[in-house]
């Protein structure tokens, strides 16, 4: 399309610079006018985190359940699934059948792993 | 602007930024706001790549480690509920440690200084849109392309081994 | 002036103003939410603050910014203040990527209407939506609050379990347009229904993908974590969810940041599925509208942009419309339900979704 784009894509995301700054400041306003107007008192129980109002037990950072780190490493092999068929599917009208089949075997693979996933009750969350 | 400065400019900006998330990893103490200084790396080495024209890694630079091992990490971080690192007083092995990574940084910077093109003329390179990057994939390199996803396959296995509990395993078993 | 001057100083204006869009549809959406929520619930809603309510944003905004300043005395400080500025950014990055209309020409060059313009934008829409996890579990995380923890750690698992079938359902689209740069996407559906003369399909893709634009419709309600995917926040076990210790403009920011989720979200289905500003008999109107002004060279492409951009405007409306209606008919989901649906229904259908598109595509 453009000639700068051809040459070099940075061109077309020079606009960020200025959106992200804008958007930025437009934010820290947002954070920084209630320090200036708003009113403050201070008394010892208004800091304390709620839990429904009686004194927190312990800390909140608390250890969790191992199924969210299950969850978390699916998630990565799965996005990268995702990166690999990116260019699979921009390219698949000129590769043709070959690459269809490249593409069943490689999500055939990944989705055995999924089946072990479920098999292993990694994706069952009422136990 | 000239594109070739607007680079160069871009580079510097991108390189401070990883520079300084880099540092940030290392210096706080928080372990979570380590964590969020390593995304900002992520997404400065990723602003990196857009000035070397490699639009499509700068992509997946951000949706592979910014936004999928970087939550990964963060999970870990929130499940082994690390707390505040302290301070441990000075000693000789920790100093040495320091000094033989200074020295590698030296070393690697004496060795890399000079080398390569300058940042903007990187961008004359030109390398492959998801076009080319799909063609290479599926004809030249149909067998790495395979057997990345095995290596999937066996990171998911393990990682699910490793985190099983008897408890937790329902249904059948 | 340069011919590169008029450009480079449209393309910053561009981004200004739409930054200020976006940020301009959250009241809208709010008095919009508030109405349509009381006219579901029979009741009249805000209708004090200026003729019909409409100025209720306004006097939330006054509000907003005059309350305390407030964060619990054992929260994280910066991870505290980082939280809403982490969740508001990332929708806004996403919104830079979809272009509005067609493009333009000025200074003798065409314009993406999009802050960024990049041939890979349906992939950068992806990537830098899955940076939303952060704001909500660093909030909820830095609250040091149990209801905020739980909030922040549900999001973060319930966006990663989603965001998969959101990608994959995309590359259905992609697969048929072979392109993932947006405006490619939308010429590629330039007729309603119909194929082009290699005989790939030129219709709208909500017809030759109506699976993929369910699932992707779905996984986009609960990446915007809208009912019935509000888990993150809901109210009856939780309290606040992540947002619980917070207020003012604090919990402004997320709201904000949900909003505009939402618009990326319409602005992304619309462009993906329904043709984007496409619609049946748009030559005919831009050729009317053209005549009728007598515009000429470059008014044309101002013309066609305008015509577009009100097209899409239409359906992202309709879109928007939606997400308000659903969230206050439909019940919530219970967590397990949620990732059951995320992991086995959502994720095996796009994927074998997406293998049977690209088994046809490949063969035909």
């Amino acid at each position: 399309m453009l000639a700068e784009t051809a040459t070099a894509p940075i061109t077309g995301f020079t606009p960020l610079v200025p959106y992200v700054l804008v958007a930025l400041t437009v934010f820290a306003v947002l954070m920084l006018v209630p320090k200036l107007l708003g009113k403050r008192s201070y008394s010892k129980d208004k800091f304390v985190a709620y839990e429904c109002g009686v004194d927190p037990i312990g800390s909140a950072r608390q250890r969790f359940s191992v199924h969210f780190y299950l969850v978390a490493v699916l998630f990565i092999l799965f996005d990268i699934e995702a990166v690999f068929l990116f260019p699979w599917a921009i390219s698949l009208q000129e590769i043709g059948s070959a690459g269809f089949i490249s593409a069943l075997l490689f999500v055939g693979v990944l989705a055995l792993g999924l089946a072990y996933a479920w098999r292993r009750g990694v994706l069952d969350w009422n136990n | 602007m000239d594109p070739e400065l607007a680079t160069t400019i871009a580079f510097y900006v991108f390189a401070l930024l990883a520079i300084a998330g880099s540092v940030g990893v290392v210096a706080n103490k928080n372990p979570v706001a380590s964590a969020m200084c390593l995304v900002a790396t992520f997404v400065a080495v990723a602003g990196l790549y857009l000035t070397l024209s490699a639009t499509f890694l700068a992509a997946v630079q951000i949706l592979v480690y910014a936004g999928a091992i970087m939550v990964l990490f963060l999970f870990v971080i929130m499940l082994l509920n690390l707390s505040h690192e302290t301070f441990e007083g000075i000693s000789v092995r920790r100093t040495m440690g320091g000094a033989i990574a200074f020295a590698f940084i030296f070393i690697s910077i004496g060795l890399l200084w000079g080398t390569g093109p300058k940042p903007g003329e990187a961008m004359s390179v030109r390398p492959g849109t998801g076009l080319e990057i799909g063609r290479t994939f599926l004809k030249d390199y149909v067998f790495p392309f395979e057997m990345a996803s095995l290596l999937l396959l066996v990171a998911m296995i393990g990682a699910i081994v490793l985190a099983r509990r008897p408890k937790l395993v329902g249904g059948d078993r | 002036m340069s011919n590169d001057t008029v450009y480079l100083i449209a393309s910053l204006v561009k981004a200004v103003v739409i930054f200020l869009a976006g940020v301009h549809v959250v009241p809208i959406l709010v008095i919009l939410e508030r109405r349509i929520s009381a006219w579901v619930q029979f009741r009249i809603g805000p209708n004090r603050v200026g003729p019909l309510g409409l100025f209720q944003p306004l006097a939330d905004l006054v509000k907003f910014i005059s309350k305390e300043d407030f964060r619990p005395a054992t929260a994280s400080p910066m991870l505290f203040g980082l939280g809403p500025i982490l969740t508001a950014l990332p929708p806004f990055l996403v919104l830079a990527m979809i272009p509005l209309a067609p493009s333009i020409e000025i200074g003798g060059r065409q314009l993406a209407l999009s802050v960024v313009d990049t041939d890979l934008g349906l992939l950068f829409v992806v990537a830098l939506s899955s940076l939303s996890v952060y704001g909500l579990a660093i909030g909820g995380w830095s609250s040091d609050n149990k209801y905020s923890l739980l909030g922040g750690l549900r999001s973060s698992a319930q966006m990663v379990s989603y965001e998969l079938a959101l990608g994959l359902s995309a590359l259905a689209v992609v697969a048929i347009a072979g392109s993932v740069s947006l405006p490619e996407i939308v010429a590629q559906q330039s007729q309603f229904i119909g194929f082009a003369e290699n005989g790939r399909w030129a219709g709208w893709n909500v017809f030759a993908q109506p699976l993929a634009f369910i699932l992707f419709l779905i996984a986009g309600f609960a990446e915007t974590n809208r009912l019935p995917f509000d888990l993150p926040e809901a109210e009856s076990e939780l309290v606040g969810g992540y947002h619980t210790e917070y207020g003012g403009t604090k919990f402004a920011l997320f709201f904000m940041g949900e909003y505009v989720a939402m618009l990326a979200i319409s602005l992304m289905i619309s462009i993906l599925f329904l043709g984007g500003w496409h619609f049946p008999g748009d030559k005919a109107v831009i050729d009317w509208a053209v005549g009728l002004v007598g515009a000429e060279g470059a008014a044309i492409s101002w013309v066609t942009a305008l015509i577009g951009h009100l097209a899409l405007l239409a359906k992202v409306g309709f879109f928007l419309f939606l997400f308000i209606q659903i969230r206050w008919t439909l019940p919530r989901f219970r967590y397990d339900q949620l990732m059951t649906l995320g992991w086995k229904v959502l994720l095996p259908l796009a994927t074998a979704n997406l293998l049977l598109t690209g088994a046809v595509v490949s063969w035909s």
